[in-house]
């Protein structure tokens, strides 16, 4: 999945000297006010809803009613796969847990993996892309190498080899499956990285910077890594929401958390599958519908940013130029050929 | 036309070097597995057996699968076993893997086909349309779609689906006792091959909703694709050349700009073999499919590594074999794709 988020491929690096560290960033900032149209509404869009399911995940306890293993309240238990009702809003599982509860819950042990999964593969994607793309040589070569080999790995069959192994050492838990879905992540930033790494070595300033005797660490943070900065949010972005979806395929495969220690969706929607034969609608709808619109947050974030950022997907508006149509009415008037009139032109 | 002979000279030596520059790629892939499967403490007798031999028995076990051996020698052997297409023999249930991907095979190459003819019958159409109309609604329509689509995992879409067509596709109702010759492994053409038509159209149900399920996983990455490509290929100098020329503009899109967007699709469904491969482990388990990936969660649940060890390293040969099969046939079509 994650391979073909970026649909124009690697974003071309712009390189520059960048006044301070996060230069780079800055320009993004500067990108994104200037975003119009469809753009605009998915950058907007997505960050709305990103923004609601970082509140869910942080505030689940105030928010949830009970807590994600609760399944008795008042002296009596609750109802065993109960439809939705006043008390319990979403309907109650096979184990009688609220699934309001557990996909609020939910949100949170996402948002945990989610952002360690991000960490984790973006400090050792950046870090082996930079040291790849600035020294070059054997250890470039190999670790292109082995990049490539996990690159062209399925990507959930890696992450199902990664949990499988993982668990097998350190049991399943919200850093076991980060770890699991890191190993995924780490060849794209590493992609990416290595190619604005390699361009931006060539750039005047790193040579000026080498020629006054820079040392390659001074080079890689102070130069490189705020070129190389700038092709990273949209990869982030992606794979935030990619990293939603595999930690529930693990989940749901059972090489995810274990069902003791946090609410998962993708292990609730697991357990539902017997429900759906069933005939109830409750326990794989919410965990499910919860999941899409956190997926799809992320990602149309992401692609909002790929299409502000990416300068190939940039629509130039002032260039485009358009023949007059081929109308009935241009026969008419025909005598005055090339000459446009302005409306027409800016259409 | 006259250097024919010079032109089929470079393809055979695109194709060969091609060939050459997968071998590393495959014996990285194979360490990678190799490796990977041996970094989980312990070894693999006593994960699976552990709590049922006694230490005795563990270490005879152990020495006839070859683990009190050096990793060399059994990173060998492994490279044996896949040379010869044997990919070992399981712990739990003494199948040689190779079995395994012969019968099971058959279940999981008819799910991803079903997946593709429906990705493709949905996006390629929806594609066209969305780039030919861009910003208008029905490309934002068809935009939004497809990020539902991909954003929706197969097993969010599979419950859904089976709640809403479950009772009405014959999903549900048990596929009818088969008594057909074996000839292919595949069952539907074995059915087919037999004159057993009401088996095939038995089948043809039970397909219909896990190819959906998984075909939705892909469609929105097609129709994505096509719209690019198609709006890129109206960009090119012919079409505005075409448009001078006066050819009407019905013809413009539909001659110069469809064509050449949809060249780039035989790539587009090589990149997605990957994709529908991890998803079908999913959609399998979910239907109850009786492919290689259910095959895989279930080693994967009895801790049987060398199972999960072979069944892995077939996945990883079958994508390397399609990426080059998509090259060749890239090259192919494009005489620029050439060494």
């Amino acid at each position: 999945m994650a391979t073909t988020t970026l649909p124009t491929g690697p974003i071309e690096p712009t390189v520059s000297a960048a006044a301070s560290r996060f230069g780079g960033l800055r320009r993004i900032v500067s990108a994104i006010r200037e975003a119009r149209g469809v753009p605009k509404f998915m950058l907007w869009t997505g960050a709305a809803i990103s923004a609601l399911f970082v509140i869910t995940a942080v505030f689940a306890p105030l928010i949830a009613p009970y807590s994600f293993d609760t399944y008795r309240s008042g002296g009596h238990n609750f109802p065993k796969q109960g439809s939705p009702d006043g008390t319990h809003w979403f309907g109650t599982t096979v184990q009688s847990l609220d699934v309001l509860s557990r996909t609020i819950y939910g949100a949170r042990t996402a948002l945990e993996v989610m952002v360690l999964a991000v960490i984790f593969s973006l400090i050792l994607g950046v870090l082996l892309g930079l040291l790849a793309g600035y020294f070059g040589g054997w250890l470039d070569r190999i670790l292109v190498l082995v990049m490539d080999a996990l690159f062209a790995f399925p990507y959930l069959l890696l992450a199902i080899v990664a949990g499988f192994v993982f668990s097998g050492i350190s049991g399943g838990g919200v850093v076991t499956a980060a770890l699991s879905i890191t190993v995924v992540y780490i060849p794209q930033y590493f992609r990416v990285v290595r190619a604005s790494a390699l361009s931006a070595r060539e750039a005047t300033f790193v040579e000026a910077a080498r020629a006054m005797g820079a040392k390659p660490s001074v080079v890689i943070r102070k130069y490189l890594f705020g070129n190389v900065i700038q092709s990273v949010p949209v990869i982030t972005t992606m794979n935030a929401a990619d990293a939603i979806g595999t930690l529930a395929g693990l989940g749901f495969l059972g090489l995810g958390i274990q069902p003791t220690e946090a609410a998962e969706w993708g292990y609730d929607l697991d357990r539902a599958i017997d429900d759906v034969n069933a005939g109830m609608w409750w326990t794989c709808l919410y965990p499910g519908l919860a999941m899409v619109i956190a997926i799809l947050g992320f990602t149309l974030l992401g692609e909002g940013l790929n299409d502000v950022l990416n300068p190939t997907m940039r629509r130039r508006r002032i260039s485009k130029v358009l023949l007059p149509a081929h109308t009935r009415r241009r026969t008419v008037t025909a005598p005055a050929l090339p000459d446009v009139p302005e409306g027409e032109a800016a259409k | 036309m006259s250097n024919t002979s010079k032109q089929s000279g470079s393809l055979r030596r695109y194709i060969l070097t091609r060939i050459a520059l997968a071998v590393p790629m495959v014996l990285i892939l194979l360490i990678l597995v190799f490796v990977m499967m041996r970094v989980a403490p312990g070894d693999p007798i006593s994960a699976s057996q552990g709590g049922k031999l006694n230490a005795a028995e563990l270490a005879a076990r152990r020495k006839a699968a070859g683990f009190d051996a050096p990793l060399l020698q059994q990173f060998w052997d492994y490279l044996k076993s896949v040379v010869t297409l044997n990919f070992g023999t399981t712990f739990s249930d003494r199948r040689s893997v190779r079995e395994i991907i012969i019968e099971n095979g058959g279940a999981t190459l008819t799910l991803t086909a079903g997946a593709l003819v429906f990705a493709t019958v949905i996006g390629i159409p929806v594609g066209l349309l969305a780039g030919r109309y861009r910003d208008r609604p029905v490309d934002v329509v068809s935009r939004l779609a497809s990020t539902v689509s991909y954003a929706a995992p197969v097993f969010v879409t599979a419950p859904l689906l089976m709640l809403a067509f479950g009772s009405t596709s014959g999903q549900a109702s048990p596929l009818i006792q088969l008594n057909v010759p074996t000839q292919t492994h595949i069952l539907i053409v074995d059915a087919a091959l037999d004159g057993d038509w009401d088996a095939v159209t038995d089948i043809l149900q039970h397909l219909l909703l896990p190819s959906v399920a998984l075909g939705l996983l892909i469609v929105g990455v097609f129709i994505r694709m096509i719209r690019i490509n198609l709006i890129q290929s109206l960009q090119g100098d012919y079409i505005e050349a075409a448009r001078a020329r006066g050819v009407r503009e019905r013809h413009v899109v539909a001659r110069h700009g469809f064509r050449n967007a949809l060249v780039p699709v035989v790539t587009v469904l090589g990149l997605q073999v990957a994709m529908l491969l991890g998803g079908a482990v999913l959609t399998e388990k979910i239907f109850n499919w009786p492919g290689i990936g259910r095959q895989l969660i279930d080693y994967i649940n009895q801790r049987d590594y060398v199972a999960v060890q072979g069944i892995v390293t077939v996945f990883a040969l079958v994508v390397v074999v399609i990426s080059l099969l998509i090259d060749f046939v890239n090259a192919l079509i494009d005489p620029r794709v050439r060494y």
